[in-house]
């Protein structure tokens, strides 16, 4: 491997990466008010991703991804509203099998409405052929969008969770249901309230990624799968190590290209999220203290 | 168990050969192949249905069993070992008839051995990922049995001998002993009818057998809370460990029936929605009810294989297990179900009847 | 439960007997899962022909009943609509499935239930060797391949990539190049497998491009197409992309953007269908099946739309011929046919070739400012 190659394995990793990270970082939200993982968060990102191509035909593209993502996060806040909440004593279980359940009948419905055809969305600088030069290695200016709407919603959620204090509520109904509407928190509007805010950025997400992934009616899936991957390895709940894990996975899924065969790299994925749950189930970056509170 | 406990299954077993003489006398023994087809599902989601329910571990990657029984079926059914005649492996096959040359060009191993095998594998690599994953709780439990079956899927997918995504085709069939065998062939269909239900049934009593003994106790009290379950000196993780091996066994030989039956598999056999279906059904079923998964699994694989979905198919399954969790989290069929319902109807009409009372009398 | 299942079953069988001026045609499709880019448009296609048929009075005076089942590209599924429609509908032929795996896993079953199956899968093993009963639309892989061989020839390229995706259409791609490479004196240096749904393959194009191959040949199906064509160009990987006829969309050009400038690819002539001289055979049907479908459906028309009309062609020539009660004498009609024209190509069929398709079936194509164009001068 000579010095450019190796230059755009790592590239290429960022690339993968950073979509990776933006579609985990969804997870957490949820996570972090309720304790579950909503299974149809990759959902969210395939929805954001086809409204806006949709409503790209007739709206100026800031616009239509506005309104997307506004979809979206309504549609995130109708599913609290009318299947979780509907739950009576809700375990960890049940809470698996209704979102699986509602993950599979989005991506279905997606079928019928549109049909199951690739869409995208336009570049949002340049096109589909230009590229930034660094070093003799090359990457599309889309993946500095996507690193950008990492940072922004990483630095948002961070500001969010610790200084507000609707964010700090949130947080608090995470640690003890209890205690939280006991100190006045009204605890089922907060999980709405997340369940509206992951829709959101599942939805931008699957927007700035677009143009690089292309949105199909069952991208969700594949998607969620490595975000799940992802926010295992970053530590669930930690967005900041979202974005790491997602990077890291990406390198290595692009260095392991030279040595492996390509079938098998998702496998290798999935294989070191397993590993990370026998070993540290709490994740590369979280506190095992922090972490073992969680594991319900 | 005691002999009352059998009674179901004997009626099961009546009504299974009832169904048999009514179809075949109005000529619709075409019924006969869904339902064979579906029995074996049955066998696999028996096996979660233990897991599940019983000891309360959720397995988002039971269809990797599944296909790791009915790839190995597959695999070494086709395999042609005649250039490998010399070997010692080979020559052992042969010589304890768990291998049979048709000519000299031709060895095939017995679909014995490869049934041996593929339980042999199914409890290797149960053993293997169950030690580790079955530590985990909720949803790191979830995560990685999900990564699991879809590691298999992946493996499945990008492997040559496996067929990649087409899969393997023109299996023989599985000659079992005194002119029986699992084929798909129409005119062994009756037969098959009744072997893949003799199968189910034995199942069915092996397990009821299980539950209602000791460990089945045991296994109900790791469900209820865990942690008391330990204090109390039951050894949760051998138990855990124990019916996942069994239930991943199940599943695994239920995959080498089906192969046969159908001739062949495909990638598909360890998709994920293949898992969450097996999910689905024992849901549906009542969590730990295993007449419920059996009458479940029988009930919509029939539905699905038969095609009455049309292209609704997989979402008919995603709205099952939302509106089940939402509105009979207990599932459909359980036993406890009509009771409480009555119980509710009897107190709404003491209340009524109370409120009557009360308003009748100036 | 299972028993009010198999009632209301039993009532479905009992009221679908056919009256006895219906022919019945059983079709399996993967309209939905993840070979639906292939079902889905067969599906549509096969109901608008047999729509056609009937508004003109069917064929020999008998209308066509089609009974469509939805297969999600799953095998097992596949085997047991197989035996419903033998058995049970009592089909007088299968059009379908979609996928080559789903083929081979019926295909002795109809062999042995004579029954007359013409299937809308590429792979050669489908034909080869020849079932009685078994037929195939699309072309052959080793065609595209060779298709694609002689235009590398022309342009003095030797040595290449192949990157192909994990489904059949890809893994039987990638088996017919890497065969058939050697008989043009090209050299594989690289052939890689990736996973459909991968998002990103700058990785392993930077692979390739360490190769320094003259030219990369990517045979799947969407979306990794449109994604291979921009990371080609992201990376600056100048060297010539080739596709399968799996590219044969025009959606997918677009998808590509200004990316898809400059891919070849071997396809039938249903694309350039408007572009053909008059004096070819398939020109007026090509025209006829690209209007219809485009206005009923508001959707491109597809190569793949394209083989569930070959199949029916096929079915409806055969029957015309011997007519609707004989299964035997239609299958040695359709075994007869010759210079029938379809959308993949002019079929001429004999006991010994169950597709009936030659290399003169496939054109090459290139893409040009978002739009097919011969790459060479069309017959």
């Amino acid at each position: 491997m000579n010095p450019e190659q190796i230059l755009q394995y790592i590239l290429s990793g960022v690339t993968m990466g950073s979509v990776y990270a933006v579609t985990a970082i969804g997870f957490n939200i949820v996570y972090n008010t309720t304790g579950i993982i909503n299974f149809a968060q990759g959902e969210f990102l395939m929805l954001g991703g086809m409204t806006a191509v949709t409503l790209a035909a007739f709206l100026p593209l800031p616009l239509a991804i506005a309104c997307a993502v506004a979809l979206t996060a309504g549609i995130g806040g109708l599913i609290d509203l009318v299947i979780i909440r509907r739950l009576k004593n809700p375990s960890v279980l049940m809470m698996i099998i209704v979102t699986i359940g509602l993950s599979i009948l989005i991506r279905e419905t997606a079928l019928h409405v549109w049909d199951a055809k690739v869409r995208s969305l336009p570049f949002f600088t340049g096109s589909e052929v230009s590229s930034i030069n660094i070093l003799g290695a090359y990457i599309s200016p889309q993946v500095l969008w996507v690193l950008g709407a990492c940072a922004v919603i990483v630095t948002g959620l961070t500001v969010f969770f610790r200084s507000t204090t609707t964010g700090r509520s949130m947080r608090a109904c995470s640690s003890d249901r209890m205690a939280a509407s006991l100190c006045g928190i009204d605890v089922k509007s907060m999980v709405t309230l997340s369940f509206i805010l992951s829709a959101a950025i599942g939805a931008l997400a699957g927007c700035v990624i677009s143009p690089i992934t292309q949105t199909q009616y069952d991208s969700g899936t594949s998607l969620a799968i490595k975000g799940f991957t992802v926010a295992i390895l970053g530590g669930l709940g930690n967005s900041m190590g979202a974005v790491a894990g997602g990077i890291i996975i990406g390198l290595l899924e692009a260095f392991s290209i030279s040595i492996l065969p390509l079938a098998y790299m998702d496998a290798m994925a999935i294989g070191i999220m397993i590993l990370i749950l026998f070993f540290r189930p709490s994740g590369l970056f979280a506190r095992k203290g922090e972490a073992a509170l969680k594991e319900h | 168990m005691k002999p009352r406990g059998y009674i179901p299954v004997a009626v099961l077993a009546a009504v299974l050969a009832a169904f048999q003489l009514l179809v075949s006398f109005t000529g619709q023994e075409f019924f006969l192949t869904q339902l064979t087809m579906s029995a074996y599902y049955v066998l696999a989601v028996m096996g979660l249905c233990l897991l599940m329910g019983y000891a309360g571990q959720i397995s988002l990657g039971h269809a990797a069993f599944f296909a790791i029984g009915g790839y190995t079926a597959a695999v070494l059914g086709t395999f042609n070992a005649a250039p490998y005649q010399d070997g010692a492996v080979v020559r052992l096959l042969l010589k304890t008839g768990l291998a049979s040359a048709s000519d000299a060009a031709t060895v095939h191993v017995s679909p014995w051995a490869a049934l041996g095998l593929a339980v042999l594998l199914a409890l290797a690599v149960s053993v293997v990922i169950g030690v580790p994953i079955l530590r985990l709780r909720g949803h790191y439990l979830a995560m990685a049995t999900l990564g699991f079956g879809l590691i298999v899927h992946r493996i499945v997918l990008g492997t040559h001998i496996f067929g990649e995504a087409d899969g393997i085709s023109d299996l023989p069939a599985f000659p079992l002993f005194a002119g029986l065998s699992v084929s798909g062939r129409p005119e062994l269909r009756v037969s098959n009818y009744y072997i893949a239900w003799t199968i189910v049934v034995l199942g069915m009593a092996l397990l009821l057998n299980l539950v209602n003994s000791r460990p089945g106790r045991a296994l109900r009290a790791i469900h209820d809370n865990e942690e008391a379950a330990r204090a109390m000196g039951v050894d949760t993780a051998r138990y855990k460990l124990n019916v996942f091996v069994l239930s991943a066994v199940f599943t695994a030989v239920a995959g080498v029936f089906l192969t046969h039956f159908n001739a062949g598999i495909g990638p598909a056999e360890a998709d994920v929605m293949k898992s969450v279906r097996y999910v689905a059904i024992v849901a549906v079923g009542g969590m730990a009810n295993l007449w419920g998964a059996l009458a479940m699994g029988l009930s919509l694989n029939y539905i699905s294989l038969r095609g009455y979905l049309g292209s609704y198919d997989d979402a008919f399954f995603g709205a099952v297990l939302i509106l089940i969790m939402i509105f009979a989290p207990e599932g459909l069929l359980n036993a406890e179900r009509p009771r409480a319902i009555l119980g509710q109807v009897k107190a709404l009409a003491a209340r009524m009847r109370k409120k009557g009372g009360e308003g009748g009398a100036p | 439960m299972f028993i009010l299942c198999v009632a209301v079953g039993t009532a479905f069988a009992g009221c679908k007997k056919g009256s006895g001026d219906t022919v019945k045609i059983g079709a399996i499709f993967a309209v939905t899962g993840g070979a639906s880019y292939l079902g889905s448009p067969e599906a549509r296609t096969a109901q608008m022909l047999v729509d056609e048929i009937n508004d003109k009075g069917g064929i020999n005076g008998k209308q066509v009943e089609l009974v469509i089942k939805d297969s999600e590209g799953n095998p097992e599924k596949a085997i047991s609509f197989a035996k419903q429609l033998i058995e049970e509908e009592k089909v007088f032929a299968i059009i379908g499935p979609s996928t080559s795996g789903e083929t081979m896993k019926i295909k002795s079953l109809c062999e042995e239930s004579k029954m007359l199956l013409i299937s809308c899968a590429a792979a050669e093993i489908i034909v080869n060797p020849v079932a009685k009963y078994v037929f195939k639309t699309p072309q052959k892989d080793s065609h595209v391949a060779r298709m694609i061989f002689e235009t590398m020839k022309k342009k003095g390229i030797a040595k290449i990539g192949i990157i192909s995706d994990n489904t059949g259409f890809g893994a039987a791609g990638k088996e017919q190049l890497e065969k058939i490479a050697p008989e043009y004196g090209v050299a594989v240096l690289i052939s890689e497998v990736y996973n459909m749904k991968a998002t990103d393959l700058t990785g392993v194009l930077a692979k390739l491009k360490g190769q320094n191959v003259q030219a990369v040949i990517n045979w799947s199906i969407v979306p990794a197409q449109a994604i291979v064509a921009k990371n080609m160009k992201q990376i600056k990987f100048e060297v010539p992309l080739f596709q399968s006829h799996g590219f044969g969309n025009l959606k997918y050009a677009e998808e590509a953007g200004k990316a898809g400038d400059g891919i070849i690819f071997p396809v039938g002539r249903l694309l350039v269908a408007d572009q053909l001289p008059d004096t070819n055979k398939q020109k007026v049907l090509l025209q006829k099946f690209k209007k219809d479908y485009e206005s009923r459906f508001k959707e491109d028309v597809s190569a793949f739309g394209g083989y569930a009309y070959d199949a029916l062609v096929l079915l409806f020539e055969g029957m015309k011929k011997a007519g609707v009660n004989d299964r035997e004498k239609v299958r040695d009609a359709i075994e007869q046919l010759r210079d029938i024209p379809g959308t993949s190509g002019v079929f001429s069929l004999s006991p010994q070739d169950h597709n009936g398709l030659g290399m003169n079936s496939l054109v090459i194509l290139t893409v040009k400012d978002g739009k097919f164009v011969p790459y060479e001068k069309l017959d």
